[in-house]
């Protein structure tokens, strides 16, 4: 059976790959699904905090904006920051991990040395301090979670490759006078594929939380954008009269996050064998 | 005397790492030119003003220079003044930290508390209705944004219900303070009345924070004990009719929590993390609001020192937890 197969046929890993499908799906398609499309910008301050209704199906905000259009629209966002931020990461993580890893020594240890530096405050607590330090923007949000978050892969692959280095197929390809880079990139690095890949999947909704909380603290893109995080903490001096204005975004990340968690454990069961023994 | 030598060569690696960390930290938030001097002469100051001020923060030195002021008054203890507080930055750190420490450590109490028992009953009743629904839960429980979480519960249990309180540690001014931490000063000085309002001011801070954290502790100590429940120790401890309970709860429990004991050193960090979301919902006068009140001033040393002081304690707990594990895992000694 192929791995997508195997995929579709565990339960909760297609409810994953579904969510995520959605949120693509509706972050592409936005203009078209939202009803009001206009309301990311415009208000109609005479219909402010309208509970949800046929006109509205999750209410309006403060500014008489279609919260249910402002969430569509916010997938764009979300999707965005995910990406770019778990796409550079593993992008600088990836390598210096694969090259540490490989080499090991001097060069090995002050690589990872570094990757600890980081490693030692929690991401978001660092990720603060740089965007505020940048200022509140969808770009700066993109830089601080990828700056901080690139460590993870460095260890993640950095692991793999000294336990991979030392197997015999490794030698097997080096006797045969395949260079350093060779070995590294068609050898060892897809092997250490699947931990990557499931790593991704958990790291996406990692991101995701992290990304809306700094848009709950103000770090995030500056209002009107509809942003979650940020539609959150402007819902909150209206609760608990305007419940569906935080219900809403609130909901719209857990779906996204949960999303990524099933899949991502989906396929670790796949990918990852070993792994499945005790979980199982 | 191996216990000696880890914690010796952990010990060698902390001032490196927290210096390394004041370097990234340090120059990343220097990158982009903000103007701290400006924002204290407030809008009517005179060009000259500035300059002044400038000079008199050290801000007209090169970047190398200010590097090594900053860490020579770090030696010593020094952090800055916050433009917030008009405070020493350490200071206000220091006197806060018991705030986020007590929270972060009763969220850890609940998050044990709730996740290893769940963990080991959804392991030996393996797919039964009981297990399936644990894991529903626990997977549920690490998509949820921990601030959305906390103000839903606010919401329903503080101002629909009015159970707990709205926000705050305690009402009123709180126990004589000993040590920061109210629960334990007011055990102290004997004051019943501040530990029940500490405990019940905490309560909803504390569950909101450690619902993610139970929800990993289950999934690890479900696995921790599946692997264990098979080896040859267990069969033999059955054959030798020990009763299922002590066999699970006493020795498959033991070596499962090896595996858990790792997760709980991450898991302290990743709460202590979290901790700054969470307290800014329940405005808990703790570290993560002292630091989204320097987000909203623009307080770059403020942060700067937060997360300093942060690093310290996660550190710490790191090096702790590798401790603790020689004791549980006498394996790592040899």
């Amino acid at each position: 059976m192929t791995a997508l197969k195997r995929l579709l046929a565990d339960r909760a890993a297609s409810i994953g790959a579904a969510l995520i499908l959605g949120l693509i799906l509706v972050a592409i398609f936005a203009p078209v699904l939202a009803p009001y499309p206009g309301d990311v910008t415009a208000f109609h301050l005479t219909e402010r905090l309208q509970p949800p209704s046929a006109d509205h199906l999750f209410g309006t905000d403060r500014m008489g904006s279609d919260v249910f259009s402002r969430i569509l629209f916010g997938a764009r966002i979300t999707i965005t920051i995910a990406v770019i931020a778990v796409g550079v990461s593993v992008g600088i993580g990836v390598p210096i991990g694969l090259i540490a890893g490989y080499y090991g020594g001097f060069p090995g240890g002050f690589l990872m040395r570094t990757s600890d530096i980081f490693l030692a405050v929690p991401q978001i607590v660092l990720a603060i301090a740089i965007a505020q330090t940048l200022g509140p923007s969808v770009e700066n949000v993109i830089l601080a979670l990828s700056l901080t978050y690139w460590p993870f892969w460095a260890r993640l692959v950095y692991a793999e490759t000294r336990s991979l280095k030392a197997q015999t197929f490794v030698e097997a390809a080096l006797a045969l006078g395949a260079s350093d880079l060779r070995v590294m990139v068609l050898h060892i690095l897809p092997n250490t594929a699947s931990a990557i890949i499931v790593r991704t999947s958990i790291g996406m909704g990692a991101t995701i939380l992290t990304a809306a909380a700094l848009g709950f603290l103000g770090l995030g893109a500056p209002p009107p954008t509809p942003e979650w995080g940020r539609t959150i903490s402007e819902a909150r001096e209206f609760l608990p009269e305007a419940w569906w204005y935080a219900a809403a975004p609130g909901l719209a990340i857990f779906l996204v996050v949960m999303g990524f968690n099933l899949l991502g454990d989906g396929l670790r069961d796949i990918l990852d064998p070993k792994l499945r023994k005790g979980s199982r | 005397m191996r216990r000696l030598e880890i914690i010796l060569s952990r010990l060698v690696w902390f001032i490196p790492t927290l210096f390394g960390l004041v370097f990234v930290v340090f120059f990343i938030s220097n990158v982009i030119p903000t103007d701290p001097a400006r924002i204290i002469a407030g809008e009517n100051a005179t060009e000259a003003q500035v300059q002044a001020l400038r000079a008199e923060m050290g801000l007209d030195q090169p970047l190398y220079v200010q590097f090594g002021r900053y860490v020579a008054d770090l030696a010593t203890g020094d952090l800055g003044k916050s433009l917030y507080t008009q405070r020493a930055i350490s200071e206000d750190l220091l006197h806060r930290l018991p705030a986020t420490l007590e929270l972060t450590m009763a969220a850890m109490v609940v998050a044990i508390g709730l996740g290893v028992p769940l963990g080991v009953i959804s392991a030996v009743k393996r797919n039964s209705m009981i297990d399936q629904t644990l894991r529903v839960l626990s997977v549920s429980g690490l998509a949820v944004a921990s601030f959305w979480l906390a103000m839903e519960l606010q919401m329903y249990f503080s101002t629909k219900l009015g159970w707990t309180p709205l926000n705050g540690r305690i009402a009123g001014w709180g126990p004589e303070e000993i040590t920061g931490f109210y629960l334990l000063d007011s055990l102290l000085t004997g004051d019943w009345a501040s530990f029940w309002d500490t405990l019940h001011h905490m309560l909803l801070p504390a569950i909101t924070l450690a619902l993610p954290a139970a929800a990993t502790l289950v999934r690890f100590t479900r696995a921790g004990v599946l692997e264990v429940i098979n080896s040859n120790f267990v069969l033999y401890e059955r054959a030798m009719g020990f009763p299922t309970t002590l066999i699970t709860w006493k020795y498959v429990l033991r070596n499962a929590l090896i595996s858990t004991v790792t997760q709980i050193g991450l898991i302290f960090g990743s709460l202590f993390a979290g901790a700054v979301v969470v307290e800014a919902v329940f405005d808990w006068p703790g570290l993560g609001t002292y630091a989204v009140q320097s987000i909203l001033q623009s307080d770059t040393k403020a942060i700067l020192g937060f997360s300093i002081i942060v690093g310290v304690v996660f550190i710490g707990v790191n090096l702790l937890v590798d401790i603790i594990h020689t004791f549980i895992d006498p394996r790592t000694l040899k």
